[in-house]
């Protein structure tokens, strides 16, 4: 009996579940946005609260905001060249934040008390539509920023050192927004699991050392999607002769 | 409609591919124009007008420096030069000085010779002036002891 109960309240572990949203004959993943924008709510909200004064000599919330945006600008910077690199700021910076507010936010807040009615709350990275979704963006970013910094001669790339390149380089154009996105569905999505089934298991303390491991996990996912998106716009737009 | 189902469900699982795919792309790229707007370009401002106004005082500084030290070293020239120029000055008034000591010494020396050459001349005459008043005296006193010798004869 109350093994059962157990298992209902805390080990629902509802894999592949979605609560959809009906919008004329389009569906959607309703647990996927309402996270994203609870998540991002907070995130608009901390830096407008962090922007609202701004003062030579940074206090307080303005001096986290000025050393997160000191480590994008070094982060695009390092792979985007100094040529460029202020045009690609904001995407990269907004991929870091947006992949590590969903990280952290799916990770520390007990979503799970919120009971809905098909499907569970949780990092909306943990949905592949979002990270595909982001891949795609990376994709389309590195060929835009290819074509509009070096026009045709983009596609130079493709034969770059020698034409033998040409198959590989084509492969990769669909490897990349695949790993991108798979790496960090599968990431958060198993971080989510295991917690999960750990909590079911053992409720109490030992799923603690899990929980940070998975805050280390996302913290770096994030990373790596936001250097691997900046690498590969350096990528398009790097000249070699 | 997307949907490509795994893990056997009609509707859902894990790669269930649907329209949250490209509304989510979009409010991605929404979230980058706000974010740019209200975070990348406000602080960005900020930060690299301080980078700016830290580089702009250590040109400045550095400017000073190489100002201070170039002044440094004119004056060290100058110094130098006052220091050969009053070393020169001291040489040349020792000598003057050297000079006019030894000037002063013949000429003292040449008045002393003077006047003792006088004074000796002048003795000279006295004494034979003495000697001859002395030798005519002698010669008087003889004559009278002379005469008297022979008057009492």
């Amino acid at each position: 009996m109350f093994f059962n109960s157990l298992l209902t309240n805390f080990a629902a572990l509802e894999v592949g579940q979605h609560l959809y949203w009906q919008i004329g004959n389009i569906r959607l993943h309703g647990q996927v946005f309402l996270t994203s924008w609870i998540l991002l709510g907070a995130l608009l909200v901390f830096i407008s609260l962090g922007t609202k004064k701004m003062e030579n000599d940074p206090k307080g919330l303005q001096n986290l905001l000025e050393f997160l945006w000191d480590y994008i600008r070094d982060l695009a910077r390092t792979q985007i060249g100094e040529k460029v690199y202020r045009d690609w700021m904001p995407f990269i910076g907004t991929l870091f934040l947006f992949v590590f507010v969903s990280n952290w936010g799916g990770a520390l807040i007990p979503w799970r008390l919120i009971k809905l009615p098909s499907g569970e709350l949780g990092a909306p990275t943990a949905d592949i539509n979002t990270t595909i979704a982001l891949a795609l963006l990376v994709s389309l970013s590195y060929f835009y920023a290819g074509l509009s910094n070096k026009g045709w001669r983009y596609f130079e790339y493709y034969v770059h050192p020698t034409p033998i390149m040409l198959p590989f380089k084509i492969l990769e154009d669909f490897t990349k927004p695949l790993s991108l996105s798979f790496r960090l569905f599968g990431n958060i999505l198993a971080d989510e699991l295991v917690v999960g089934v750990l909590v079911f298991l053992v409720p109490l303390i030992l799923p603690i050392p899990v929980m940070f491991l998975g805050l280390f996990t996302s913290a770096i996912q994030a990373l790596i999607f936001a250097t691997l998106a900046a690498y590969y716009i350096g990528e398009a737009v790097e000249e070699h002769h | 409609m997307l949907a490509f189902n795994f893990f056997g469900a009609t509707e859902g699982g894990l790669f269930d591919i649907n329209a949250t795919l490209p509304l989510m792309a979009i409010q991605v790229v929404a979230l980058t124009y706000i974010l740019n707007s209200l975070f990348f370009k406000p602080v960005g401002n900020v930060v690299e007008k301080r980078e700016k106004f830290v580089s702009n005082n250590i040109i400045e500084a550095k400017n000073k420096l190489s100002e201070v030290k170039k002044l440094e070293a004119d004056l060290m020239t100058q110094l130098q030069s006052a220091r050969s120029e009053a070393q020169r000055i001291v040489g040349e008034a020792e000598n003057e000085s050297d000079k006019l000591y030894k000037e002063a010494l013949e000429l003292a020396n040449n008045e002393a010779n003077a006047s003792k050459e006088k004074a000796r001349l002048e003795i000279e005459s006295q004494t034979s002036a003495a000697r001859d008043q002395l030798s005519k005296q002698a010669d008087d006193l003889s004559e009278l002891i002379v005469n008297r010798l022979i008057l009492e004869k």
